[in-house]
């Protein structure tokens, strides 16, 4: 028994093909991974929004707006 | 070399290693603007050459003793095989054999080759050595360090890469020890090195208040420690190559493997493609950045020290994993090692300046121990009678790198040379900063340039 194809290396090299774990499962890891990365932009967006939000409640003033556009 | 073909495959594996060890450079170029701009600005001189300095003690010891360390103890010795176990090529990596100087006479190891593959070994052994470098700037002696670093870089990774990252090793032959790009073999090892140094050495003066809380003590350039981690990875594209035999016909690997098939293989000589490498390893950098950015809330040095994590999470097995599976184990080390680094340095006062026992020690452990899951089963060898990866050879042997051949001689070497008073700093010197001195000899000299161009005036 083994997660990939292989399970001894008493082949023929020609005979082999892919090696990687749980072949028959590409669609499933794409969508997976499809997720995910989708998934990541949505957590990135709010996060964005939210720190601008907190900085801004915090040095939004006037004073440190003059201050900060002295600084280069 | 007395064929066209033959001539042309010696040549090109010559030449490919050699490559590798050009390209491993720049991780060592990396390690120093890493570690420079973690440290503050009055250290920092200071910890650039203790990094520095390793290279030269590193290269020496690898010559008179830790590359016959590597072909010497692949059996245990007394475990599966004496000294020089299976094949000798011990003794042709004696500093006084004739082999090691230059020689015409073979063509593989032995003969033409032989200089380049240790070379290429060498710079994994600086890598080991550079890991543990960072976690103790601005308080460990440079003598201490060295000693670390040589007991590392020749002693203690020849070991493990003779029991675990060799085609004859015990581990392999055992345990089913698979450990492919050098999760455990490189990376354990030294975060475990590390960690027992830092147990003995203490925190830095000041990185914990009263209550145990810790403070930041933050680098002096952040842009040029995440630049230079930018530097590891381009250099970590070499480690991955030379970790693989570029071209092998079934016959050169002399095991079950039958066929005209020729192949690249891991250092287990099991069957492999350098694209399956080159995808994997941006797969997993990318799993460790998109998390590593998450979890840090956008930290830049955390982003790149988890791209890092994501690549040593899934060393252990990318000769082998999807390019799908190693981006979600490279996320997975990271997720986890970003959280143990900050429970053990509140839980036990361990103050690791850059990160290097979690970044390199715990995403190396659990890279280890997920590839026992994730590749159960597979064949860790070519050779008959060799284990299959399985999750608990996987995890003894995540437990010896990291603890066995890591933590526990580090511990040991940390505190006889505590005991001799020659671990750490003076206090007082760690107080003025190591380049106080030097820097009240840069402002004498600067006064005196500016008095005499007043004198001009």
């Amino acid at each position: 028994m083994s997660t990939t194809p292989i399970d001894t290396w008493a082949v023929d090299l020609a005979d082999v093909t892919y090696i990687y774990p749980w072949v028959g499962s590409e669609v499933a890891m794409v969508v997976l991974a499809v997720v995910l990365w989708l998934a990541w932009h949505v957590w990135q967006v709010k996060f964005e929004n939210k720190t601008y939000e907190e900085e801004l409640a915090k040095y939004g003033t006037d004073e440190h707006l003059k201050k900060g556009v002295e600084e280069h | 070399m007395d064929t066209d073909v033959g001539a042309l495959t010696v040549i090109f594996t010559e030449f490919y290693y050699w490559i590798t060890v050009a390209l491993m450079f720049l991780i060592h170029v990396g390690f120093c603007m890493y570690e420079v701009g973690a440290s503050r600005r009055k250290n920092h001189m200071h910890t650039l050459m203790k990094n520095s300095m390793l290279i030269p003690l590193v290269t020496i010891t690898w010559f008179l003793f830790g590359w016959w360390i590597y072909w010497a103890f692949a059996g245990g010795p007394g475990i599966t095989g004496g000294i020089g176990h299976p094949v000798d090529f011990a003794s042709a990596s004696y500093p006084w054999s004739r082999e090691m100087g230059p020689n015409l006479g073979a063509d593989g190891l032995g003969g033409r080759i032989t200089g380049v593959f240790w070379a290429a070994f060498l710079l994994f052994a600086w890598t080991a050595a550079s890991i543990v470098s960072g976690a103790v700037i601005e308080r460990i002696r440079s003598f201490a360090f060295w000693m670390f670093a040589i007991m590392i870089g020749s002693v203690t990774w020849s070991i493990d890469a003779a029991w675990g990252w060799s085609y004859s090793g015990w581990m392999v032959e055992l345990l089913g020890y698979h450990d492919a790009y050098a999760s455990g073999v490189i990376h354990a090892i030294a975060g475990g090195t590390a960690l027992g140094i830092l147990v003995v050495l203490g925190p830095r003066l000041g990185k914990f208040r009263d209550d145990g809380t810790p403070r930041d003590i933050l680098p002096h350039n952040p842009w040029l420690v995440c630049i230079g981690l930018f530097l590891i990875y381009t250099g970590f594209w070499g480690f991955y190559v030379a970790c693989n035999v570029p071209l092998a016909t079934t016959g050169y690997i002399d095991g079950q493997l039958i066929g005209a098939t020729q192949t690249a293989t891991t250092i287990y000589l099991t069957p492999t493609t350098l694209s399956a490498i080159t995808v994997n390893f941006l797969m997993s950098l990318s799993g460790g950045m998109l998390v590593g950015y998450m979890v840090s809330k956008g930290d830049a040095f955390w982003t790149y020290s988890g791209g890092l994590a994501g690549i040593i999470t899934a060393s252990a097995g990318n000769d082998l994993y999807h390019p799908i599976q190693a981006l979600i184990i490279g996320g997975i080390g990271t997720y986890l090692m970003y959280k143990l680094h900050y429970w053990v340095e509140r839980t036990f006062k361990i103050d690791d300046a850059v990160g290097a026992v979690a970044v390199h020690g715990y995403a190396g452990f659990i890279g280890v121990v997920i590839a026992g899951f994730v590749l159960w089963g597979h064949p860790s060898s070519p050779y008959e009678g060799f284990a299959a990866i399985t999750p608990w050879g996987q995890f003894a042997g995540a437990i010896i790198m990291f603890w066995v051949l890591g933590f526990v001689p580090a511990w040991v070497l940390a505190k006889i040379l505590a005991s001799m008073n020659l671990l750490r700093i003076p206090r007082e010197i760690e107080l003025l900063g190591l380049d106080f001195a030097s820097a009240r000899e840069r402002e004498a000299a600067q006064h005196d340039v500016i008095a005499a161009k007043k004198a001009m005036v």
